[in-house]
């Protein structure tokens, strides 16, 4: 099988943009990502297109509506917030696959404001605050507080990823905030589901992210080898069976298993990766995801955090982008956007932000229901 | 309308003539347990070995969250906890008779699983409904 790459990658600065379409937002971010590479929406062969909010509508083809109506396969994914991952690998395989040798991956969403979630549905009276709450906030909550309750993690190290997270945005423009948050402002803000302060929960935002993959012979073809990343790894799980599931959504074992495989299709090991866009959608979740991807030994992730190695400069930086703490968290783009990020910085492009030397990349998203999607990428030249 | 309250969750049973229970659904071939009714094992995909049983009512404390800001209606500050039962089941509930304060709530704890009214909410036809809720155990 050929190898896969990306050539062509970008996304838009995440914001707010009611006056907008769901297509004209996913089509900026292609126009952006084809310019990345120079190429036009009439050198690509298929689209992969991932959005939530309108699965059923089709919004792939609108956006060729929009941006040029080639006739080209588009397959519209939805795969909660491993959407956009999943879109991308979907591309990644078909080129890898043989089938085509260059198209395009576009995560877009447009969100509402406010929570997400909520306990029970169906027949009779709403669940929620009856049965517990299914908010996410407090579903994060919970699971943070089963490493507590294994690791004795405390508040305070859950909201130094905030801390941390919000700092680094300060050096991304395209992240929604570029606020400092320190741990008072973090750990005094709004308790939405303890320990989750408002600080401590990802930014609803709307944005799109989108990639040009091409097959290892279009990539010398075009010229194109110089910029461009190598997919080393291409991973997604779904939940497999854990006793507490039922009650407890697990993102900790489809995250294990797509980590191990995805260390296993790459050749590589966790202390083979410079750095790391991984799944904040709550400050809890990113430190149960530094024992899962294996950063630290299980149980070590309130120490990595304490101890910096996951800062800017640090052993492994993990969500230099701001993370969806502070970039912000638009559900479909956000599997694409962290592709971006390690892209940028594999180029050496990331400026002030830029993880000096750095060869080797992972993106993680996690699906709640579950999905998991892990990409490992590597600096060609 | 029925003139007695409907239970919370369908695997909540209230029998004529006895205390209200929830029931769990166990796998003959691997002893899984899940809530609700089924006929097919998801942890090992047996087919038509499930069985049903009354489960514990009693548990300790696996995991919370103070639940702080919830949807429009929804009274807060309340604890959303998730209990593992004696006999292997989890659930998730409300934990009541504690104050919200992650200083009074201890990982572990012992837990009873209590029936009561579901805090007053009637569906569109008017039906109360009989719910449980978790507290500390004595």
């Amino acid at each position: 099988m050929t190898d896969a790459y990306v050539v062509g990658v970008d996304m838009i600065k995440f914001g707010r943009f009611p006056e907008k379409t769901v297509p004209q937002i996913g089509s900026e971010a292609i126009l952006m990502a084809l310019d990345d590479c120079g190429l036009t929406i009439h050198d690509m062969q298929a689209l992969y297109c991932g959005n939530l909010g309108q699965a059923s509508g089709m919004v792939g083809q609108r956006i060729l509506h929009e941006i040029g109506q080639t006739g080209i396969a588009v397959v519209n994914v939805a795969n909660a917030c491993a959407t956009g991952a999943t879109a991308f690998r979907e591309a990644w395989a078909s080129v890898k696959a043989g089938l085509y040798d260059c198209v395009l991956a576009v995560g877009v969403e447009q969100m509402g404001r406010g929570l997400l979630g909520g306990a029970g549905g169906g027949s009779g009276i709403s669940k929620e605050g009856l049965l517990g709450s299914g908010t996410m906030p407090a579903v994060f909550a919970e699971a943070g507080m089963e490493h507590a309750n294994k690791y004795g993690t405390t508040f305070e190290q859950f909201a130094k990823v905030s801390v941390k997270n919000h700092h680094h945005s300060t050096m991304n423009s395209k992240a929604m905030y570029q606020i400092e948050t320190p741990l008072e402002t973090v750990m005094n803000s709004e308790m939405i589901s303890y320990p989750n302060t408002k600080l401590m929960c990802s930014v609803n935002v709307d944005g799109s992210a989108a990639a040009v993959i091409c097959s290892e012979k279009k990539t010398k073809e075009l010229g194109l080898m110089s910029r461009a990343i190598k997919v080393r790894a291409s991973i997604l799980t779904s939940d497999p069976w854990q006793e507490r599931d039922l009650v407890m959504p697990d993102v900790n074992s489809c995250t294990r298993r797509a980590a191990k495989e995805a260390y296993e299709m790459a050749g590589l090991g966790a202390e083979d990766i410079d750095l790391i866009e991984l799944h904040d959608c709550f400050a809890t979740a990113e430190i149960l995801h530094y024992d899962n991807l294996g950063l630290c030994e299980d149980g070590g992730a309130g120490r990595l955090i304490d101890d910096g190695d996951v800062e800017l400069g640090g052993r492994i930086p993990v969500n230099v982008s701001g993370g969806l703490l502070s970039k912000g968290h638009p559900l479909g783009a956000t599997g694409i956007a962290n592709i971006y990020e390690v892209s940028t910085h594999l180029r050496g492009e990331a400026g002030g932000r830029q993880v000096e030397g750095a060869r080797i990349g992972l993106t993680h998203v996690i699906g709640l229901g579950s999905a998991c999607g892990i990409h490992i990428l590597e600096k060609v030249s | 309308m029925s003139d007695q309250p409907l239970p919370v969750v369908d695997y909540m049973k209230i029998p004529e003539d006895g205390d209200p229970y929830l029931e769990g659904h166990k796998c003959g071939k691997c002893d899984a347990i899940f809530l609700g009714e089924r006929s097919i094992c998801s942890k090992c995909g047996t087919r038509d070995q499930m069985g049903t049983m009354k489960l514990s009512s009693q548990g300790n404390l696996y995991s919370y969250a103070i639940v702080h800001r919830s949807f429009p209606g929804i009274e807060v500050p309340y604890i959303s906890a998730v209990v593992d039962l004696d006999d292997g089941a989890t659930l998730k509930g409300n934990l009541i008779n504690v104050e919200p304060d992650p200083e009074k709530i201890e990982f572990g704890m012992p837990i009873e699983v209590i029936f009561d009214d579901a805090l007053g909410r009637k569906d569109r036809d008017g039906n109360s409904y009989l719910s449980y809720f978790f507290q500390p155990r004595a």
